[in-house]
This record gives C-alpha cells, sequence and structure tokens, in this order.
C-alpha cells in the first residue's frame, strides 16, 4: 500500500520535471530577447531538473533505506543555477544588447551613451614654453 | 506506473534538449548560445539520472555530479571572459 502511493508520487515527480523543463525549453525558443528567454532556464529548468532528482532519490530509497545522494546534485544546482544567470545577465548588459520594448526596466547600462565628460581640448597654438 | 513516467519524461526532456540545440545553432548573439549551453547541460543531468532509473543503477549520480560541476564552471569561465577579455587576472 505504502509503495503503491510511493510509486504515485514518483511517477508525478518524474513526469512534472519533464514537463517544466519542456516548458523552460520552450521559453528558450520562442521568446523575443535575450532578457525574457533569461527567466525560462534560470527558473523553470532548475525546478524541473530538482523535481527529477528528488524522484530519483525517492526511488533508489524505495528498496533499502533512505538515500539521500542525489540530493546534493539538487542543493548543487539550485545554489549554482542563479549564479550562472546573474553572470549572463551581466554579459549581456556589458554586451549591450537590444531589448524589445515590450521588456520592462531601463538598466543604466543600457541608456544611450553620452559621454558625461567631455575631454576639455588642450590649448593650443599657444605654449608656454617658446 | 514507473515505466509510463519513465517514457514520457524521457521524451520531454529529449524535446527539450532539442530546442535547446536550435537555440544554440540560431541565436543571435554570443550569450543567447552560452544560455542554451548552459541549459543543455542542466537537461542532460536529468537525462542521466532517468537512465540510471531506467538501468536501475546507482552510480549515475556522479556522472550527473559532474556535469553539473563542470558545467557550472565553464559557464561562469565564459562569461567572466566576455566581461573582462581575461579568465584570471
Amino acid at each position: 500500500m505504502l509503495n503503491s502511493i510511493l510509486e504515485g508520487v514518483i511517477a508525478f515527480m518524474l513526469i512534472a520535471g519533464g514537463a517544466f523543463a519542456f516548458i523552460g525549453s520552450l521559453g528558450l525558443t520562442h521568446l523575443k530577447d535575450f532578457y525574457m528567454r533569461l527567466h525560462g532556464p534560470s527558473k523553470t529548468t532548475t525546478l524541473g531538473v530538482g523535481c527529477t532528482l528528488v524522484g530519483s532519490s525517492l526511488y533508489f530509497s524505495l528498496n533499502d533505506g533512505p538515500i539521500v545522494q542525489e540530493l546534493l546534485i539538487t542543493i548543487f544546482v539550485f545554489i549554482t543555477a542563479p549564479v550562472s544567470a546573474h553572470m549572463l545577465a551581466k554579459s549581456a548588459l556589458h554586451h549591450k544588447l537590444k531589448p524589445d520594448p515590450r521588456t520592462r526596466g531601463n538598466p543604466v547600462e543600457l541608456e544611450s551613451e553620452k559621454p558625461k565628460h567631455s575631454v576639455e581640448e588642450a590649448p593650443q597654438g599657444k605654449s608656454p614654453l617658446p | 506506473m514507473i515505466d509510463t513516467a519513465l517514457w514520457i519524461s524521457l521524451a520531454l526532456f529529449s524535446a527539450a534538449i532539442s530546442l535547446n540545440f536550435y537555440r544554440a545553432v540560431i541565436g543571435p548573439s554570443l550569450p543567447d548560445r552560452i544560455l542554451a549551453v548552459d541549459t543543455m547541460y542542466m537537461n542532460s543531468i536529468a537525462l542521466i539520472v532517468i537512465f540510471g532509473i531506467w538501468v536501475n543503477g546507482k552510480n549515475y549520480f556522479e556522472a550527473a555530479l559532474l556535469i553539473a560541476m563542470l558545467g557550472f564552471i565553464s559557464t561562469i569561465a565564459i562569461c567572466k571572459y566576455l566581461l573582462r577579455g581575461d579568465i584570471i587576472e
């Protein structure tokens, strides 16, 4: 009885993980500009991979005792995905990728660049020394 | 029940990897391609874990852990290279 309930939970975890990862990759393919595309993989795919790893951990602890080794990968993925998304956003801002007009927000890095301090031209012609 | 779920999730993850490969090929800018490859290794972790459930082997999680660590390090290294023009300053 308990095993059949646990099998149902494992099957749900596997299918939910696959569905989340597929939706994330669909967003990566279909959204308009880079700042929108960053949402899909960094949130949804992380959740999908986490669901699959938890399901695998439950499956291997079905027969002989609890096994928490897969949770190690889950924790690692949950820690590192925001860091890599942050670095990707920084590099996209550094390259000044064009945002879609529907993308909200107006970061300083993407404003049209006008030199704030124009370099003062050195006086020419009249050098103090002869 | 688990067999059917394994088939469904294998199909979904394979479709996800195909979509990532499409984005990595057509990606208009360099961070797009890096993001696509990053997502691709995340999905391959899940594929390896599902294969481990399929063959009922417990040793596949080490391969998944290795892929997770190397993929994270490579993403950070490429982003650092794009940002600074150098990896270790």
